[in-house]
């Protein structure tokens, strides 16, 4: 690498310090840097707090309601309501192979929930073990989800949401504690872990009390279901899933399969999928703002550029004529716009990392729901990478566009210049 | 012609070319409005080992020539063999090797470079050259011995007076033994005696037989080469030997 060497050696020797000028052009690539990794990082921490809130309901799953039907078919008329048994998802569970995992959900809303003299209104439901992994309810350390011997026994045990609990308890422990659901004591057998849900269809999980559906069924004699919750082996088996339960429910009550309206299906799966975009125009959006702002730097470089080959136009003349190929006057002068903008992405890059840990610090000292959803601004490898890709175009654009009209005229006319 | 086999890459040369060919070169300064004609058909052959004065008053063509002879411009027409090569329509990057191993330059101006050292100054054409470290040292130390200057190497340029900083291009322009040494009024800038000493560091380089092209004013430099080269107008008026 003798040219690169060549280069570097020259660089040393004719590269001089603007004073004033430069300092303010590193200033200027400085801030723009700083700008693009706060704007990058902020983006990147919204985006990965709307994938954990959008997944905060449940990864991958479908919910789906009884509709009506709006066809007539097999000799019944349209508008026929449907009303589904939690048995119907034995039915789907043996003839549908997408199926990964299912859950019947049976709601109650408006009860009274008690303990020593507190009493709150909260929302019940009834549901198979299965549902906490669907819906993502993870017990807290030392209690548990309802199991299949709570279902099979009809046990009177709650798993409550972790704001029930909050409001019940306090931060006293709740496992093992009993409270009325009713005026029917009930076992708590574990406590949801707290989690960010941003979307919901019966409430918050955080607020409900949840309790066995073979319970739920035998206190409030209840027969059918609210809504049936299901997943697919993997997402993309997501669509056969949904078109099969058309199938199998519609074979079983006899309307059309085609009959859209027979069933309505909350599909995560695709609301992830726009979320997902979503989180990545606000992050793109974000980041073209501070490009935008780092460009300006960028102009103040290539202005030095000028003004440096302006300068130095003579002594470029004078290095052509005692043989200087044009590699040699412009490698060197695109090494020193290369320097400036590194040197102004490095006091950037160190602003930008400190003040991101600064914010994620000060995050785990408030409890600002604003801020929480904000989502821990990140300085990740992607906005690394994309920050030097910046500079380094910039820099070197920046140093070869006003050198190369240094390197284009004879030595001749670079040696008359004044 | 010893001057012809030394290390300096003439792969293109012909041994036994006159340095400069120059058959009806012509330059044009097309400067938008009007067009200058600096140079109409010039013809002139220099053989090795000559020591040439370029005289004639200003704005008659005299730098345009040298350049076009230094490869620093490019001929609007004609033909210009150096050293038997034609130089017409050469890259970029040739005319730099050609200019770098078989041109050496002396400004009136010295345009030494004011920010690194003469030292650094004589060496930057090796540099270009791609001259070896160790073999740069030895080349430079000898330069600078030859123009009774190894006191002043580590001096920048602004700590040198004029006579010593033309000594200094001086040796810049020796440093890669080039055939063809241009200077163009070498002694317009220097006081009477260092004039001298500049002068008679030409003498020396014209007695060990390098070819000279010197412009001037000055009578008493053109007296001392052995061919004067009269221009007025962008055309040759005279040429005629110098007697010995």
């Amino acid at each position: 690498m003798l040219r690169l060497g060549l280069v570097s050696h020259l660089f040393r020797r004719t590269a001089r310090t603007q004073g004033k000028r430069m300092a303010m052009t590193v200033a200027a690539i400085a801030w723009g840097t700083l700008a693009i990794v706060l704007l990058l990082s902020f983006g990147e921490g919204l985006k990965r707090n709307f994938s954990r809130g959008s997944r905060g309901m449940g990864e991958g799953i479908v919910v789906v309601w009884p509709g009506s039907t709006s066809k007539s078919f097999a000799g019944f008329p349209q508008g026929r309501s449907l009303r589904f048994r939690p048995e119907d998802l034995d039915l789907v569970r043996a003839s549908v192979a997408e199926l990964e995992s299912a859950s019947a959900e049976m709601i109650r809303w408006g009860n009274n929930v008690s303990r020593g003299r507190r009493t709150l209104s909260k929302t019940i439901k009834g549901v198979e073990p299965t549902y906490g992994d669907l819906r993502n309810q993870i017990p807290q350390a030392g209690g548990r989800f309802l199991n299949e011997i709570d279902e099979r026994e009809k046990r009177r045990v709650a798993f409550l949401g972790n704001r029930t609990k909050d409001e019940l308890f306090g931060s006293a422990d709740a496992v093992g504690e009993t409270v009325l659901v009713n005026q029917v004591p009930f076992t708590v057998i574990g406590v949801m872990t707290r989690k960010i849900q941003m979307g919901n269809y019966s409430g918050m999980d955080q607020d409900h009390v949840l309790i066995p559906l073979s319970t739920f069924r035998t206190l409030y004699g209840r027969r059918y279901v609210s809504d049936l919750v299901v997943r697919a082996r993997t997402p993309e088996l997501t669509p056969v899933l949904k078109w099969r339960l058309y199938e199998v429910l519609g074979a079983r009550y006899r309307f059309d399969p085609e009959d859209r309206r027979t069933l309505q299906i909350w599909d995560t799966v695709e609301t992830q999928r726009v979320t997902r975009n979503m989180a990545l125009g606000i992050e793109i959006f974000l980041g073209l703002i501070g490009a935008l702002t780092l460009l300006i730097g960028g102009i103040g470089v290539a202005n030095i550029m000028y003004a440096v080959v302006r300068h130095r136009t003579r002594e470029i003349g004078v290095q052509m004529a005692l043989g200087a190929r044009r590699s040699y006057v412009l490698g060197p002068l695109v090494v020193e716009s290369l320097a400036i903008t590194a040197l102004g992405g490095a006091i950037g890059i160190g602003a930008g990392v400190a003040l991101v840990s600064a914010l994620a610090w000060a995050q785990t000292q408030t409890s600002s729901e604003a801020l929480e959803l904000l989502g821990a601004p990140t300085f990740s490898f992607g906005v690394a990478v994309t920050v030097v890709v910046l500079l380094g175009a910039i820099g070197f654009l920046a140093g070869y566009f006003p050198s190369r009209r240094a390197v284009a005229i004879q030595p001749a006319a670079a040696l008359r210049y004044e | 012609m010893a001057l012809f086999n030394g290390r300096n890459g003439k792969r293109h040369a012909e041994p036994d070319a006159p340095v400069i060919a120059m058959r009806g070169v012509r330059k044009v300064y097309d400067t938008g409005a009007v067009q200058v004609e600096a140079l109409k058909g010039i013809d002139l052959t220099v053989g090795a080992g000559d020591f040439v004065a370029i005289v004639g008053p200003s704005g008659s063509g005299k730098s345009t020539l040298l350049n076009l002879i230094g490869c620093l411009d490019t001929p609007s027409g004609g033909s210009y063999r150096l050293l038997g090569e034609e130089v017409e329509g050469l890259g970029p990057d040739r005319l730099a090797e050609i200019r770098n191993r078989r041109v050496g330059f002396v400004f009136q101006s010295f345009n030494l470079l004011p920010q690194i050292t003469a030292w650094e100054n004589v060496e930057l054409p090796l540099l270009f050259k791609g001259v070896p470290r160790r073999e740069r040292q030895e080349r430079v130390e000898q330069l600078f011995a030859q123009v009774g200057l190894s006191d002043r190497m580590r001096h920048r340029p602004t700590e040198l007076s004029g006579g010593q900083m033309q000594r200094v291009a001086i040796a810049r322009a020796l440093a890669c033994d080039p055939t063809l040494v241009l200077a163009d009024e070498p002694t317009g800038n220097l006081d009477s005696a260092s004039g001298k000493d500049v002068l008679h560091l030409f003498e020396e380089l014209g007695e060990q037989g390098r070819t000279m092209l010197v412009i001037t004013h000055d009578m008493a430099v053109a007296a001392r080469t052995r061919r004067v080269v009269r221009i007025a107008d962008g055309e040759i008026v005279e040429d005629r030997a110098v007697a010995a």
